[in-house]
């Protein structure tokens, strides 16, 4: 149940995938309000550092999340897509992996290179210190220009991504979204469909 | 404010000097009372520097305030019934960082729109040593007013004029600046040099 099989996946993966979805959409949320919307100064303070140690788990649990995807195996795509869907699928995967990396390093790097000089104090817990960057305005602004760029490529990913689940879902009525709400489905799917099997129902259990 | 009044620290400084020679420039500074009495302007020669240490260590926030001004009146027979008021204009405000300038004008910390000044007015001054005293007044800062006590140490006198080191550690949160604890320490460190030019 924890671990994936080729017909689905377990829920080490699947919680994982919702963690860090909710906590990426939390964070776009964050960083256009505390970016662009004229709030309370000292509210739009606290929002940066909110931002911050939400990046930083973010950070850390994409990276688990890239390890896992490099050691676990991976479901099969369901049958009757083509090869260039299924390549678009692998490849928007990867992308969306490695911009969960890429966002929140682009962020740590602004805050390393920011002349602000605000120490990163994970949830009022303990300090992450600064990447070692020379700080500097063009830096800052650089990186500012990163991570903000990498993190609306991440937003439209995303968008690309939820879109293919529901295609899935609605229009090809195959288990590609229902697979990653719960690691029983399949299974529950494949017994299904083998008591009415009779080829299959009359196998021995692995 | 902070002068030598009584007769004896001639004396005790003198065998103190012997044992401490970095006090000998204070001591040698201190003038007598009657010779330092008198109605003082605060120039603008004058700065007020204070400090907000960070957590983790690290500069913090310092900076300086440019504009200002006050006046102080030391009492001729009584240290202690010298007084001091100061005006500061907390939109002067400088970091060396324009966005530190900026939030410490907003609503977030000194509120300038709304309170252009934060002053202080003594109510009680006692000296603590040949060349310190310790003044204690009201703080007024975004509509707050509470007592706050300030240390203070001759510099340098002349007939003319007189500059003291004051410092005091203010706490940021009853004045509802509390805005970046504990990432920034509460405290406000000052650390001033006052010069005052006799009127």
């Amino acid at each position: 149940m924890l671990r994936n099989d080729r017909a689905g996946f377990g829920w080490v993966t699947i919680v994982l995938h919702w963690t860090i979805a909710v906590i990426i959409l939390a964070l776009l949320a964050l960083g256009f309000i505390m970016r662009r919307v004229p709030i309370d100064p000292a509210l739009q303070f606290s929002l940066y550092q909110w931002h911050k140690s939400l990046g930083f788990t973010a950070l850390g649990l994409a990276a688990i999340r890239a390890l896992w995807h490099v050691i676990e195996l991976r479901p099969q795509p369901p049958a009757g897509l083509s090869p260039l869907e299924q390549r678009a699928g692998s490849v928007t995967h990867i992308v969306l992996i490695g911009l969960a990396l890429a966002v929140p390093l682009a962020g740590w790097a602004v805050a390393s290179t920011s002349t602000l000089n605000i120490p990163s104090f994970y949830f009022n817990w303990f300090i992450i210190p600064h990447l070692p960057m020379a700080k500097s305005a063009p830096a800052e602004d650089f990186w500012t220009l990163v991570h903000m760029t990498l993190a609306y490529l991440l937003l439209a990913f995303v968008a690309f991504h939820a879109l293919a689940a529901l295609y899935h879902h609605f229009a090809r009525r195959d288990d590609v979204l229902v697979r990653m709400l719960s690691a029983g489905s399949h299974r529950r799917k494949r017994s299904q469909a083998a008591s009415a099997d009779p080829v299959i129902a009359g196998r021995k259990k692995p | 404010m902070t002068l030598r009044l009584q007769p004896p620290p001639r004396a005790i400084a003198l065998a103190f000097l012997a044992v401490m020679p970095g006090a000998s420039l204070t001591f040698a500074a201190a003038p007598d009372l009657a010779d330092a009495a008198g109605n003082y302007g605060i120039t603008s020669a004058s700065r007020i520097h204070f400090t907000v240490a960070q957590t983790g260590g690290g500069g913090g926030i310092a900076g300086d305030f440019g504009k200002f001004s006050g006046s102080f009146r030391i009492d001729r027979n009584d240290v202690g019934r010298s007084t001091v008021e100061f005006t500061l204009y907390p939109a002067s405000v400088k970091t060396g960082e324009k966005r530190v300038e900026d939030f410490l004008k907003s609503s977030a910390v000194f509120d300038t729109a709304n309170y252009s000044t934060v002053t202080f007015r003594s109510t009680n001054v006692k000296q603590t040593g040949p060349d310190t005293a310790a003044v204690e007044g009201t703080l007024t800062a975004r509509g707050t007013s509470r007592k706050e006590r300030f240390s203070v140490t001759l510099l340098d006198w002349n007939r003319g004029s007189i500059a003291f080191n004051i410092r005091g550690n203010i706490h940021r949160s009853p004045y509802g600046m509390d805005v970046g604890t504990p990432i920034y320490s509460n405290v406000v460190e000052f650390d001033m040099n006052i010069k005052g030019q006799r009127r």
